[in-house]
């Protein structure tokens, strides 16, 4: 029975967030705390010629100064593997401090470890490096002639190259075509909570407190980085001050936490500066695509050939995956795409919100606004004539499919079909107002293991869902409590949830929007198994009401169960527990995802539009609106959704307008502040107006919940660029569209 | 009487005591004089309740108020602020009942990570009491010194504007 799942339901966590008195990582009181101050890399490529300590080690309060020449080995760097498989996650196949060689600018290349903060701080600065530079690679642009066709990327699990049938043919064929180049700037996630990790020893234990997506991928990296037995490990992580992918991969920093904490025998917290995050967590690449199209008369797609060339680091090809959702929203018999690689002294690139999908779906929804011009067609209706009824890349069917109303309501409430197709025809005083519009999707993927969760009742009709998630800001500790309410079948007052510790059942990382869905499915089976249990209970119970009765006829509700067709006759779930002098009953649910090979295109879709506004004298752009329309399945709680869905759309205004970093002819990125990163204010963020239309799916996960931490970023960036066109008359194919290039 | 309290003495650069008076209580606190307002409630007095988000300004997650007036508590000396009256996240909820812009931001919906949240609560108590709500466009000006990564900017209006004109109800971004 559902009477929670839905509602928009105030967050379970928001009393803690709002009253400040919720801790996050780096704010965990411990007797005895040590602070931890990294020392980075300040050139792009070489060696470390000489490391002096000799000031640093005598400064006050210093209690360790570790490097490559004295930091402890452990054990061995795990695979690049996305945490969405459960397993060790690490970011990139390097751990720094084993050698001299210097990849990258912001390497970590030195710790210190004092009584207090200002004291590390200070000491850090007393580190004296000389360095050994050697020339670098760090753009696209100083890359290109060193170009490579990647093999694979993205761990191995997407190829090089995807084809299908015979795009040359077709584009030649093609009566209108549509070709361009785009590029998109390096982005840095930059949640306001810094990346940090305090560690603490109890002889052969540890106890890491981490700002994770996944507590069970810190677990699982940093047994493997120290060579410690994951059973020794416990990871903490109570709240995360957002992480937008940063926080997705397991990076070098809860190791080196651990490994400080183990050479001072005291507790050590290691929080990253504002700096530190721009070199230690990964980035979106910088890329450059070129998109052909290839159409007939009618708009029909008959061609798609899509190559990315983006810089990766030494160690790992890693590309976000930008040509994914490009290649599977229409329907086309002819398609390429290629991704190509560059050797750069850079990390190793990871997940940021939207990864690919929103760099890719720019360039596939600017080209489709271009061909729309081009056949004088509306672009609304060149997408429903390319719309795609099957998955194009496989042939299967969708395990769901909305896009179809999501265009229809988007439309409406966008009053689409006022819009006059011709650009730079309306204003406001000095303003040129835009319409635009674009597609969004993105995949519902499962994760790699079984999920886990566990449903405890006690005698008095309260109970607890426990499982090892964390909840990034996302919602999902409320949505989990009003799933396991509705399983269990007990009011929400009466249910509890314990979360983000990897002592709980066993969860993935909470990555790609599929952690509402993996994790609902855990909770949804243990609260219900253990419903299930407690019936079975009762039906042999020659004391109960309900003995004898058939389990199938007992419906619960508000912690009582009751025959179905005879409300009357039943009893509450303590007065069973209490009769038999159970203290507690519990049940653990185990959900075993479908596998990646499921016969089922599966994505969550939606349509958005954007108005802008254009001041061609001054360069400025402001969005005036933003409308979007999503089918994310099952909507487990209205309100967090929707804040999601919203925040999405901002972060794609960001990406639209705003973010940049700029690498500097140094090999370090030249913005690496608050103060120069740009992201949006408040003063930038225009109201959104955001709808959702419910889908069926009983593919993706048992409660049909396709996920909507990313979907909402996609496509906003391009249906911006294309409201600028229409306010202006000009194209922009290149992220961010700043002042200069509107000038 | 304590060193701070002499006109002509030299403090630091190692700690001394350091008076602070903090959600109307006095603590004395023994730190170094270079230590920052953020640090010193953070690390010294265990109220982390400001957050650190840049160390530099930029910002706003640190926000607090000093003698009523909101101050990025990052680029605020702790030793500065003796004799003041120090106001944070924590000193908002009277005798366990929220700040009507706590419950605001509860139900508005107006955090998602949590993170930037009392520093924009902190923030838009003070912005009422300045008289800078008068309309969207003049709240999303003086809101702009805290930045919210999750973008929850919308609903942070809409949780301003339910504490101005004295209503709840269900924000305006979302239907």
């Amino acid at each position: 029975m559902t009477t929670a799942i839905g509602r928009p339901l105030d967050r379970v966590d928001g009393h803690a967030k709002v009253t400040g008195a919720g801790r996050y990582s780096a704010e965990i009181a411990l007797p005895g705390l040590a602070h931890a101050v990294l020392v980075t890399s300040r050139i792009p490529s070489g060696r470390v010629e000489l490391i002096d300590t000799y000031d640093a080690e005598r400064a006050e309060g210093v209690l360790a100064v570790l490097h490559h020449l004295n930091l402890p080995k452990g054990g061995s760097v795990p695979p690049l593997l996305p945490s969405l498989f459960g397993a060790a996650a690490s970011g990139q196949t390097f751990f720094p401090m084993q050698d001299e060689v210097i990849h990258y600018a912001g390497q970590h290349l030195a710790m210190v470890v004092a009584e207090t903060l200002d004291q590390a701080e200070h000491a850090a600065r007393l580190v004296r490096i000389t360095y050994q530079e050697t020339a670098s690679i760090t753009t696209v642009e100083q890359g290109r002639d060193r170009a490579y066709e990647a093999e694979k990327i993205f761990a191995g699990f997407i190829p090089g190259r995807i084809a299908r049938g015979d795009v040359a043919a077709a584009l030649d064929r093609a009566p209108v075509t549509v070709e361009n180049s785009y590029y998109c700037a390096a982005n840095h996630h930059n949640p306001i909570e810094c990346s940090a990790t305090t560690a603490v020893w109890e002889g052969d234990r540890l106890t890491l407190y981490d700002a994770t997506q996944g507590p069970n991928a810190t677990l699982h990296t940093v047994a493997e980085l120290l060579n410690v037995m994951p059973s020794h490990i416990r990871v903490v992580t109570n709240y995360v001050g957002g992480s937008f992918g940063c926080k997705a991969m397991i990076w070098d920093h809860p190791a080196l936490a651990a490994l400080a904490a183990r050479a001072v025998h005291r507790p050590v917290r290691l929080a990253l500066s504002r700096e530190q995050m721009f070199s230690s967590v990964g980035h979106r690449e910088e890329q450059e695509q070129r998109l052909t199209l290839g159409a007939d008369r009618d708009g029909r797609l008959t061609a798609i050939r899509h190559h990315k060339l983006s810089p990766t680091s030494h160690f790992d090809d890693w590309a976000e995956p930008s040509l994914g959702v490009a290649s599977q929203i229409y329907a086309c018999p002819n398609y390429e795409g290629v991704y190509n690689l560059i050797k750069a002294n850079t990390m190793t690139p990871t997940f940021t919100r939207c990864p690919g999908e929103a760099s890719g779906m720019f360039v596939m929804e600017t080209a489709m606004d271009e061909l729309a011009e081009k056949l004088d067609l509306d672009p609304l209706e060149l997408r429903l004539r390319n719309y795609a009824e099957t998955e194009p890349m496989t042939g299967h069917p969708w395990s769901s499919k909305g896009l179809r109303d999501c265009y229809r309501r988007g439309a409406e409430l966008a009053r689409w079909s006022e819009r006059d197709p011709r650009p730079g025809t309306r204003r406001d005083g000095n303003w040129l107002l835009g319409w635009g519009m674009a597609s969004s999707g993105y995949p519902v993927t499962p994760p790699g293991n079984p999920q886990r969760a566990r449903a405890r009742i006690f005698a008095d009709g309260s109970a607890v869902v426990q499982s090892s998630f964390s909840d990034i800001g996302t919602g999902a500790a409320t949505a989990m409590t009003q799933v396991a309410a509705d399983g269990l079948g007990v009011p929400l007052e009466r249910m509890r949830i314990q979360y983000g510790d990897s002592d709980l059942p066993n969860t993935a990382a909470a990555v790609g929007s599929a952690g509402a869905g993996m994790v609902s499915a855990a909770v949804h089976i243990a609260a219900t198994a253990l419903r299930d249990q407690l019936i079975a209970q009762a039906v042999a119970d020659e004391h109960s009401p309900l003995h004898g009765a058939d389990p199938r006829q007992v419906v619960v509700s508000d912690g009582r169960m009751a025959l179905r067709d005879r409300p009357a006759t039943g009893e509450t779930y303590a007065e069973l527990l209490q009769r038999a002098f159970m203290a507690d009953a519990e049940a653990l649910g185990t959900w075993n995802p479908p596998g990646m090979d499921t016969p089922y295109g599966t994505m969550t879709f939606g349509a958005q539009f954007a108005q802008v506004a254009v001041d061609p004298d001054l360069g400025l752009c402001r969005v005036r609106q933003l409308i979007g329309v999503f089918d994310p399945g099952r909507v487990l709680n209205r309100k967090t959704a929707h804040s999601q869905l919203m925040g999405g759309m901002l972060w794609g205004m960001s990406h639209a307008l705003l973010e940049g970093t700029i690498m500097g002819p140094d090999g370090r990125w030249a913005n690496a502040s608050l103060g120069e990163y740009l992201v949006p204010v408040n003063a930038d963020a225009p109201d959104v107006l955001i709808e959702t239309i419910e889908t069926t799916d009983t593919v993706v996960n048992p409660l049909g919940v396709k996920g909507v931490g990313e979907v909402g970023m996609v496509g906003t960036a391009a249906a911006i660029a294309n409201a600028v066109w229409h306010a202006t008359g000009r194209r922009h194919h290149k992220l961010p569209i700043t002042i200069e290039s509107l000038l | 009487m304590v060193a701070s309290q002499l006109p002509d003495a030299v403090q630091g650069p190692g700690p001394v005591d350091v008076v602070l008076n903090v959600n109307g209580a006095t603590h004395v606190v023994r730190l170094e004089p270079r230590v920052s307002l953020l640090d010193c409630l953070r690390d010294h007095m265990n109220l982390t309740g400001a957050k650190k988000g840049c160390n530099q300004g930029a910002c706003g997650a640190c926000t607090v108020w000093v003698d009523k007036r909101r101050v990025v508590a990052c680029l605020t000396l702790a030793i500065a602020c003796e004799g003041r009256e120090i106001t944070t996240i924590e000193g908002m909820a009277e005798n366990g009942t929220l700040h009507p812009m706590q419950k605001a931001f509860l139900s508005e919906d107006a955090f998602q990570c949590g993170y930037c949240t009392p520093g924009q609560i902190m923030s838009a108590v003070a912005l009422l009491a300045e008289g800078h709500a008068g309309s969207d466009a003049e709240i999303g000006e003086w809101m702009s010194g805290n930045i919210c990564r999750c973008a929850a900017y919308p609903n942070i209006r809409t949780a301003i504007r339910d504490v101005r004109d004295g209503v709840g109800g269900v924000g305006r971004a979302t239907r």
